[in-house]
């Protein structure tokens, strides 16, 4: 995994070499000034020479400044690498949603999609920009301190084959054993988390049913799993220091008795054990640095591993079987749909739908609470699949056009609307980036958004405020209803997107519709039999099958369900 | 090692510590202890680095074997003590940290049940999460790793100075200059690297933005091909991001390279001039060697001590927060009546212990209780309400509720009918006026008593992760299978949820994302009908309802309700048509009261929107 994620590094790579270089190149300085230093004692201040102290001293300050060029230099290129790792990912990652289709998107919550192209992808920034130079430290430590201390004295150096592989193995069985933990940790933190932005979003249910104490008592539960989850992996983890402890003890230890010996039978001098004990630190540090790196990897990959899950993620829906066509006119065939969310789903959510809407056609839709409507209507531009029969669009099967150029010829305006920050025109021009004045002006009227747009002081320049909340739902749908006709598409959806708007404006914008727009083809969801009545074919939809199909009058006479949502309607306004 | 230097400070550091060591205080033991041993541990370290001289002048120089032996026994002792002692202090630290930190969350969970729903209006849930998750994140790092550090470099530090300090006093001045200088770059780099932090995280919060945005309109943006606009904007942003966390890491990541090449220049300082000394005889050359070893390991802990420092701060100011958030006033609870369940006892109501679906306001009385049953009469007296003062929502509404009645409020998105009933169950105090429940002032009444006896469906459906009978039995929790499945059957949720694979066992995650508006609108309402309480409100609780099943779902609250008080808001005149009075509402004000024949023939705002002439705004 973790090389996968630093695949992501792309042109930021010669940034990372580059910081290794000054990272590796520095940390010789550790071994060259002690070197230096033993110089200007045994020869400079033992043979009484100034002047060679004061070369040495001079020789000590060059390596100071070289070693603060490359340690700047090794800081600017691991910030360089690491936070252009992290832009990399967070732009894969975007990369990859924009692709997602309905379904990936229904996978992941708005908050997690968020998290993970955020604070994961933050983790993972800072633990290279910071945990490059410890772990390239540590094995050039390593090396050199081994090579030099081999070379001072082999024999006595044998110590170090007995010290080393014990830490290293004692710190790989625990940054090993730690990992699951660490991740185990990680998912009872979710949880902790759940719990909290589920309560804190549903503070009105929990104060109005007095459930403060039910919910504090959840919240011990996962707490305190929480508490037990990371209370044994930090434990764990903890062990790293005294583990280190007591082998580099030990090799302490060692090195005076063996050296010791060696000193008492004349076989080493007194100032070579001391070389040795300082090498024993530089090596033991080395490891330890190592390690250290290890276990903050190991944290951060949880967040890597939720990155890659975006990214990973299979998307069902591709250009594969597109050739290069374009939507002419915007007639619909259903040819024996079925559909489920999910293939091993036991019920089918549309059950065999035909239906056959000409071009230039108006086409409602009624039905019940959960009867699939919105689903049905979401299969033409392929938002999903189907999962057997077919859709055509002028005889031709969706699949076969561009996704691109299929979602151009069919706009969709969505039950569940977002407006974005900016300004109103700003919004408008999601339906075509370079429209002109007059073409916004001519959607708004069409849309009846021209009659409250006219009346804001700052007109089509208001300020819309996140989600759109500066207008009123009724406003916010003409809004989008307009937004979707300035993409001039052949077919028009509006998934129950007048529900908010007084039935006077509806029928205006009705008239709009079939009077400017007469060759687009035009489905309309809705709740109100007045919204669909004047359409050319209503569907009656019961529990994702055809209860019906007809005109007003056709129905009206013939079918029970539509005579009962039209009496339940009647007698309250012809809403 | 990820740790930054929070670019906030804490601003009473006093009133901070104080409620810290209310928190650590039940631990003080614990926290002498780990001193205890961070000092045994770090005085191990020390003294086998000083006892090396001896051991090589009075026993290897001489050939003294036993002697050896014995010394690297003891040295052996000493070691195993003070790795024994690590052990010991890091384990309880973390112990103790996590018990500590729970305790924090938990109290802070606890009290953010009581906080009045003004605090949550106010306050983003971003903003009230990252006290749960960054705050006590910074608070338990400190403790799980600075404390102990913390004691551990200043230990070194101090030690290492008075080595120094024993061998050589003059010298020493160049080390104390030396570290003077470092602590001063520390100092200098933390103020910038905040500044560049503080940069860094305002393109982080852009970007957040933008990507929260962008994720909840993300099926907006397939249906409108705008996948490239937005990914052009994004890299944009992204650019941006990444180059102002450059500079901010770069900054950080400079710190320990220039102290230790400032630990060089000390170091070859130190040398040529202590050579000098020894050259003119005012040191001799051993205590210059060993004098040179101590310089070169007083620079890590001066580092380490700063650190740990400017991470304490961080910590510190985490925590203030938290206290910050505990401090905040919960909700005002002065009332002293509460309810209780009544029966019939030969036509006399008295108080009694299981439910009978019949309730009883309680009020203590010169030492006797005082029942007065519960029938929903709801009275508004000249009451006049506003969220953010000097803007009033409410003025001088004047409105009743006779028991058994059904009331509607019809207007426009601000007029003021959800706020109404908000005020119903004291979600929000008033400013003048009063309200009454059954005659009684509703201050009165405790308000957990108020809420219970009346029940609420909202227009945003809130759901739990947890199965469809778990969320319906919210409203009640001692509620049988029988009693979910009838409230189920109420709220016509029944058919769609035995449809579902696992019925009533079907778990819902993320607040209901996996079912319908509808759907989800349903079990909101089964979750008001099971409580079958004597007050219920239904706001916009039908909003996404098909009329067909709303009038299903009426008739069968209309049984469950009988005799009982509904309050109904709605957009959708259908809904409250058959309403005993609907109200409507403009600016705050009730404009007209009737029911709904009787509305008709006012010809009023009622008619316009009746006739299709007027749209709620």
């Amino acid at each position: 995994m973790l090389r996968r994620i630093f695949s992501y590094m792309h042109q930021y790579k010669i940034y990372a070499v580059l910081a290794v270089f000054c990272v590796a190149a520095e940390s010789i300085f550790e071994l060259i000034v002690p070197v230096i230093m033993a110089d200007l004692i045994d020869v400079g201040v033992a043979g009484q020479d100034r002047q060679y102290i004061y070369a040495k001293g001079i020789q000590m300050g060059v390596c100071a400044i070289l070693a603060l060029i490359l340690g700047v230099g090794s800081a600017r290129f691991s910030a360089l690498a690491g936070q252009g790792l992290g832009a990399e990912l967070r732009k894969a990652e975007y990369e990859r949603l924009q692709a997602y289709s309905f379904s990936n998107i229904d996978h992941f919550r708005v908050s997690s999609i968020v998290t993970r192209l955020t604070s994961d992808v933050t983790n993972i920034q800072n633990s290279v920009s910071t945990g490059l130079r410890p772990f390239c430290r540590g094995p050039v430590m390593l090396v050199s301190a081994t090579v030099v201390a081999f070379t001072m004295n082999a024999r006595l150096a044998l110590v170090f084959l007995v010290a080393l592989p014990t830490l290293a193995v004692l710190l790989f069985l625990i940054v090993k054993n730690v990992r699951p933990l660490y991740s185990k940790m990680q998912n009872a933190i979710d949880l902790v988390n759940r719990i909290i932005q589920e309560n804190l979003t549903a503070i009105r249910v929990v104060k109005a049913y007095v459930r403060g104490d039910y919910e504090t008592a959840k919240f011990e539960e996962v707490n305190l799993n929480l508490k037990s989850q990371s209370e044994k992996a930090f434990r764990l983890a903890a062990l790293n220091m005294p583990a280190m402890q007591i082998v580099m003890y030990g090799t302490i230890l060692g090195l005076i008795w063996f050296g010791g010996r060696m000193i008492q039978n004349g076989e080493m001098q007194v100032g070579e054990l001391t070389g040795f004990l300082s090498y024993v630190m530089q090596i033991l540090n080395s490891l330890m640095m190592i390690s250290n790196v290890f276990l903050m990897m190991t944290r951060s990959m949880a967040s890597g591993s939720r990155i890659l899950e975006i990214i990973d993620e299979k998307i069902d829906i591709t250009d594969q079987d597109a050739k290069d066509l374009e939507v002419k006119k915007g007639s619909i065939e259903f040819d024996h749909v079925s559909f489920k969310y999910k293939k091993d789903a036991e019920e089918e959510v549309l059950t065999d739908i035909t239906l056959n809407i000409p071009a230039g056609s108006t086409f409602g839709i009624v039905g019940q609470t959960g009867s699939a409507k919105t689903t049905l209507v979401q299969l033409i531009p392929r938002l999903y699949d189907v999962t057997k029969g077919e859709i055509r669009i002028d005889g031709i099967p969706v699949k076969n056009y561009p996704l691109e150029h299929l979602r151009d010829a069919i706009a969709v305006v969505l039950q569940k609307n977002t407006l974005f920050s900016g300004s109103m025109i700003d919004n408008l021009r999601w339906g075509k980036e370079d429209a002109s004045m007059e073409e916004i002006r001519e959607a708004c009227r069409i849309s009846c958004a021209d009659e409250f747009i006219d009346r804001l002081s700052d007109g089509y320049d208001t300020e819309m405020g996140q989600g759109g909340v500066n207008v009123s739902g009724g406003q916010k749908q003409r809004l989008c209803i307009a937004r979707a006709i300035l993409k001039e598409p052949k077919v028009l959806i509006l998934d129950d997107s007048t529900s908010a708007v007084d039935t006077a404006t509806e029928a205006k914008i009705r008239e709009m519709l079939a009077s400017r727009l007469p060759d687009m083809t035009k489905i309309i969801i809705a709740q109100r039999i007045s919204s669909v009545r004047h359409a050319d074919q209503i569907l009656i939809l019961d529990d994702g099958k055809i209860a019906d199909i007809g005109t007003h009058e056709e129905l009206l006479r013939r079918s029970p369900i539509y005579q009962e949502i039209y009496e339940s309607q009647k007698e309250g306004a012809q809403l | 090692m990820a740790r930054y230097i929070g670019y906030k400070r804490p601003k009473d550091i006093g009133r901070t510590l104080r409620y810290l060591i209310r928190y650590l205080g039940g631990h003080k033991w614990m926290f002498l202890f780990v001193a205890v041993l961070v000092l045994i541990s770090t005085g191990a370290n020390i003294m086998g680095t000083y006892l090396l001289k001896p051991v090589i002048n009075r026993f290897i120089l001489p050939g003294d074997v036993t002697g050896l032996l014995k010394a690297v026994t003891g040295m052996g002792l000493l070691y195993f003590v003070g790795a024994f002692a690590t052990f010991g202090y890091n384990q309880l630290m973390v112990k103790t940290a996590q018990k500590v930190i729970k305790e924090i969350r938990q109290d802070l969970f606890a009290h953010v049940q009581k906080l009045p729903l003004k605090y949550f209006d106010a306050h983003t849930h971003g903003e009230l999460m990252s006290r749960f998750t960054n705050d006590v994140d910074t608070v338990q790092e400190a403790m799980n790793n600075s404390f102990a550090m913390l004691i551990q470099s200043f230990l070194m530090l101090t030690g290492t100075i008075t080595m120094m300090l024993v061998l050589s006093v003059r010298l020493t001045l160049i080390v104390v200059v030396f570290l003077l200088l470092m602590a001063a770059f520390i100092k200098f780099n933390g103020s910038h690297s905040r500044k560049y932090f503080q940069r860094q995280q305002e393109e982080i919060g852009k970007i957040n933005g933008f990507v929260e945005e962008m994720a909840a309109g993300q099926k907006v943006e397939k249906v409108f091909n705008h996948e490239k606009v937005d990914f052009e904007r994004f890299c944009e942003m992204n650019e941006a991001l990444r180059k102002e966390s450059t500079n901010a890491l770069t900054f950080a990541g400079m710190m320990v390279p220039t102290i230790v090449s400032l630990s060089y220049v000390n170091y070859a300082v130190s040398a040529c001039v202590g050579g000098l000394f020894t050259l003119s005889g005012m040191l001799d050359i051993g205590s210059l060697a060993s004098y040179l070893v101590y310089v070169r390991q007083s620079a890590m802990p001066m580092n380490q001590f700063t650190q740990q420092v400017n991470f304490l701060l961080a910590a510190l100011s985490g925590a203030e927060r938290i206290f910050d958030m505990m401090d905040e006033e919960p909700e005002i609870d002065e009332g002293d009546i509460t309810l209780c369940n009544v029966e019939n006892r030969d036509g006399k109501w008295v108080e009694c212990e299981q439910k009978t679906g019949n309730y009883a306001w309680r009020e203590v009385k010169d030492g006797r209780a005082v029942l007065t049953l519960l029938k929903g009469d709801v009275r508004f007296h000249d009451v006049e309400f506003s969220y953010v003062r000097g803007k009033k929502i409410l003025n001088g509404i004047s409105l009743y509720a006779k028991p058994g009645q059904k009331i509607a409020f019809v207007g426009s998105t601000g007029a003021g009918k959800t706020t109404i009933v908000n005020l119903v169950n004291r979600f929000y105090e008033i400013d003048a006026g009063t309200i009454t429940y059954d005659g009684i002032d509703i201050r009165r009444i405790r308000k957990d008593d108020l809420r219970r006896s009346m029940a609420m469906v909202i227009q945003d459906t809130h759901l739990f992760t947890g199965t469809i009978a778990e969320n319906i039995r919210y409203g009640k929790p001692d509620a049988t299978e029988e009693d979910i499945r009838e409230a189920a059957r109420v709220a016509n949720a029944d058919s769609f949820i035995r449809r579902l694979p696992q019925g009533y066992d079907t778990m819902i995650y993320g607040d209901g994302s996996n079912l319908s508006q509808g759907q989800r609108q349903l079990l909101a309402i089964a979750r008001a009908a099971v409580v079958k309480p004597p007050v219920l409100v239904l706001d916009e609780a039908t909003s996404s309802i098909d009329t067909r099943t709303e009038r299903l779902i009426e008739k069968g609250m209309d049984a469950i309700m009988e005799g009982r008080t509904v309050f109904v808001i709605a957009h959708r005149l259908s809904t409250v048509r058959n309403s005993k009075a609907i109200m409507v509402l403009e600016k705050g004000e009730v404009i007209e009261r009737g029911d709904h024949d009787e509305l008709l023939q006012q010809k009023g705002r009622y008619y316009q929107l009746y006739t299709g002439q007027f749209e709620l705004e």
